[in-house]
């Protein structure tokens, strides 16, 4: 009976070792997700982690340029834009084929936006769309001939280029999306480096080589996207080499995997920016003074090296430096100095009032909200601030903060990750952003001339006067202090040794076509 | 028999009524809603309310709640917000694998509590069964998701016997012994406390049974000891417990919500943790109303097999 038992035990022990110790094939790409993805239709989702999926299965008419935020030719060979600043007209490139085979032509163009923003479309019902609104300034798109399309705008408006190489803008086959319908985001078909070939719930998305791609056919076979939601769980899957690569580590991790060699650890500074938003319409930091002495109160190299273990830089401004183009490198981040916060204070006449402090959990972004959170307490207590936090779940703390912080709160945690340097500032610190007016702007911060050069930004088309106007508003909005610039997050992925080319975009997007494993 | 599990089957429709109708309050009370929760930092009021209204939520709850029932007396769950397929697809799909992982965990559980349960109570204030009743307790302790986390790194990570996560291998597998190659860690993972639980219930159910009269006649009358335990003794302890592997079974299940989410494993209980956390009403009502029918369903049977094997109670 013993003996039996040992036999059994000692083959069961031998077919699963063998089974274990096989490692990821060659020319296969094994990629560690942090979620399933909620569709494969570039129009329906939100989600970064969809994304990575997404650039390499489909192209958009413009992508962003290798390792920046600009924008190149993609399935649009070149474009003019009209001296008002309201037509857009694209050369589309020819002879590129949908992965069904269709052609990929001004009509599809046409058909890919219209099902987005026409809501009489037959396939609009398809959606919903919900991002469609990065594209709410276009009227009307025209298929002039069989490859030139041309986008009519309601007003001027700068950020539509980087909007279209955001995944939103990535074109899809038409004749896919008639053939399944509300079921196109589970049988994706588009012009992209890698066809789709399987999904299988929860466990994983294959997508394998378009031998036909327009650009070059890429040098892997496939790529396997799998969803891991447990951080240490997916951790555990790379050290044991059932992954290739692997994104979002948690900071503690890092160190683990930068001492082995086995291993290559890829950062990446991306458009992310991490603030707290202050109230400046009722409560102390309706005093500019008070608001600058936090800005001086705050250790962000503390935060940024003790906390998030240098998984971040300190924000010197509303604006990353990774939009290179609109960026103010004269502006330096507000010193740590609790002196000269103290002296602030006083200044101000600030008399101890107790401050709330909105902390969330968790959420898109926010890296380590509630560490972050007591150190912030911590500084400003150090300074004779008397701070209050309350925490909220992500989804609970999005219902508090967004319509405002006025009668409830004095600050907030919050970060934004965007694709144009429009996109925040337009929506967060114009007077005519205010919460009830449907931005985003809860703190309630207004200064004229930053309204009146971020709607002059939207509707210059060249860039370098664009740039300007940027610097500009970032220098106002400095002195201003309407937030406390914290941090601008780098975007991290670990991968195997074996894996050749990798490398992350400021766009935070997964660009695989030129990933190699042999 | 029949009649009485025709009975306890009819009685159970209004409780799955009743919890349809509380899961619902219960998502629409909680903040923060589904459009929001697509469309995170976007969530102007603008396009929250563009976006519900595509997702019909902009009608009256009374109004929701009974589409969905008329929908589900039909057959048709929905369509889930968050994944954009048919609710009942990906129920049956998540519950499946719940299924095999929760029922493997419960049949372990059960051997290994019954039988740790039996040896300790017979050799009762003995080493062995210190050492059982030792190990039973830091069982029951043990928090399940911390304990899935060891085994990963002791035999994924660093013996490399096991996978660390999934249902089957990413490449290659798909076969029987590739899902039991996966199914080792979670499963004893799962089944440690309530193995704990039931070793603890046979051992003093066994204890009690031992002391009756009729054992004392049956080792009088020169039975042998094994045959005294096994036929006497352990049937009548096992009437008792029978119930309480019923209740397990629904721990099991709750419990498969931590070891899902750590094992990767795609059953139902990781589906509702997503399907809360991005509000995706539809999906949690159909979700928990499985689960709940299954635990419905899991006491049923238990009572069915105590009423078999305990005549007193026919």
């Amino acid at each position: 009976m013993k003996r039996l038992l040992a036999a059994v035990i000692a083959s069961v022990w031998m077919t699963f070792s063998f089974q274990a110790a096989a490692q990821t094939p060659p020319n296969v790409l094994v990629v560690g997700q942090i979620a399933e993805p909620k569709s494969l239709d570039p129009h329906a989702v939100t989600a970064v982690n969809d994304f990575r999926i997404l650039v390499n299965i489909y192209d958009g008419l413009v992508r962003y340029k290798d390792g920046t935020l600009e924008v190149e030719p993609s399935l649009a060979e070149s474009w003019e834009i009209s001296e008002d600043g309201k037509t857009y007209t694209f050369k589309l490139r020819d002879g590129v084929t949908f992965h069904d085979g269709t052609p990929f032509n001004a009509e599809a163009v046409k058909f890919n936006f219209d099902r987005m923003l026409d809501e009489n479309h037959p396939f609009h019902d398809t959606g919903p769309f919900p991002l469609s609104f990065f594209f709410s300034a276009v009227d009307e798109v025209t298929a002039v001939d069989e490859s030139t399309v041309e986008f009519k705008l309601t007003e001027p408006y700068a950020p539509f280029l980087s909007n279209l190489a955001y995944p939103t803008g990535l074109i899809v086959s038409p004749e896919a999306v008639k053939q399944h319908g509300k079921d196109f985001g589970r049988n994706p078909v588009g012009t992209g480096a890698y066809k789709f070939e399987g999904w299988e719930a929860n466990a994983k998305v294959v997508v394998s080589r378009n031998e036909a791609y327009w650009d070059g056919a890429a040098p892997l076979e496939a790529v396997i996207f799998r969803p891991i939601t447990d951080a240490n769980t997916r951790i555990a899957e790379m050290l044991s080499g059932g992954l290739d690569v692997m994104v979002e580590v948690p900071p503690d991790s890092l160190q683990q995997f930068r001492g082995d060699d086995r291993f290559v650890v890829q950062e990446q500074a991306g458009p992310h920016v991490w603030f707290l938003i202050l109230n400046t319409k009722d409560g102390p930091f309706a005093n500019k003074a008070v608001r600058q002495a936090a800005n001086y109160a705050i250790n962000k190299t503390a935060l940024v090296e003790n906390i998030l273990q240098g998984t971040a830089e300190v924000a010197s401004g509303p604006t990353p430096p990774a939009f290179a183009w609109a960026y103010n490198e004269s502006l330096e981040p507000y010193a740590y100095d609790p002196e000269k916060a103290k002296a602030l204070l006083k200044e101000a006449g600030y008399n101890g009032e107790e401050v709330t402090f909105y902390v969330t959990e968790g959420g898109s972004g926010m890296l380590d909200p509630v560490a972050m959170g007591t150190a912030i307490q911590a500084d400003l207590q150090a300074v004779g601030m008397k701070v209050k936090i309350e925490t909220y779940e992500w989804n609970t703390f999005l219902g508090k903060v967004n319509p405002g912080l006025e009668g409830k709160a004095d600050m907030a945690e919050m970060a934004w990750m965007t694709n144009d340097p429009d996109t925040l500032p337009f929506l967060a610190l114009r007077s005519e952003a205010f919460p009830d007016k449907g931005g985003f702007n809860s703190g309630y911060y207004a200064n004229e001339k930053v309204d009146e050069l971020l709607n002059k930004a939207r509707q210059v088309t060249d860039q370098a006067e664009r740039a300007k106007l940027y610097k500009q508003m970032q220098e106002i909005v400095y002195e201003d202090a309407p937030w406390v610039f914290v941090a601008n997050w780098k975007q991290n992925a670990v991968t195997s040794s074996r894996v050749e080319n990798f490398k992350l975009q400021p766009s935070f997007f997964l660009m695989l076509q030129k990933v190699a494993k042999p | 028999m029949a009649g009485y599990i025709l009975k306890r089957l009819i009685a159970a429709i209004p409780v799955l009524f009743g919890l349809t109708i509380i899961v619902f309050l219960i998502m629409a009370m909680i903040p923060g809603d589904t459009a929001t929760a697509i469309l995170g930092s976007y969530a102007t009021p603008e396009n929250v309310e563009k976006l519900n209204r595509d997702l019909g939520l902009d009608k009256s709850l009374p109004q929701q709640y009974f589409i969905w029932l008329g929908n589900l007396l039909q057959g048709d769950m929905g369509r889930s917000y968050s994944l954009n397929r048919p609710v009942l697809d990906e129920v049956v799909e998540r519950f499946s694998a719940t299924m095999i992982l929760a029922g493997t965990s419960l049949v372990l559980c059960s051997i290994f509590g019954l039988l740790a349960g039996v040896v300790s109570a017979v050799r009762q204030f003995g080493w062995t069964d210190k050492i059982i009743t030792f190990l039973v307790l830091i069982g029951i302790s043990t928090p399940s998701f911390w304990l899935g986390l060891l085994l990963i790194l002791a035999f994924a990570v660093k013996l490399q016997l096991f996978p660390a996560s999934g249902m089957f291998a990413i490449y290659g597998g798909g076969d029987l012994p590739d899902l039991i190659h996966h199914l080792v860690l979670p499963a004893l993972t799962l089944s440690v406390v309530a193995t704990g639980v039931i070793a603890r219930l046979t051992r003093t159910s066994m204890l009690e049974v031992l002391r009756q009269d009729y054992i004392r006649t049956a080792r009088a009358k020169g039975l042998a000891e094994r045959k005294v335990i096994a036929k006497h003794a352990f049937k009548a302890a096992l009437v008792n417990v029978i119930p309480v592997i019923g209740i397990q079974a629904g721990f099991v299940m709750g419990g498969a919500v931590y070891i899902e989410t750590v094992f990767q494993w795609p059953g139902i209980g990781s589906m509702l943790v997503t399907a809360i956390s991005t509000r995706d009403l539809l999906l949690v009502q159909g979700g928990v109303l499985f689960v709940a029918a299954a635990y419905v369903l899991f006491n049923l049977a238990a009572d069915v097999v105590q009423t078999m094997l305990d005549p007193r109670l026919r």
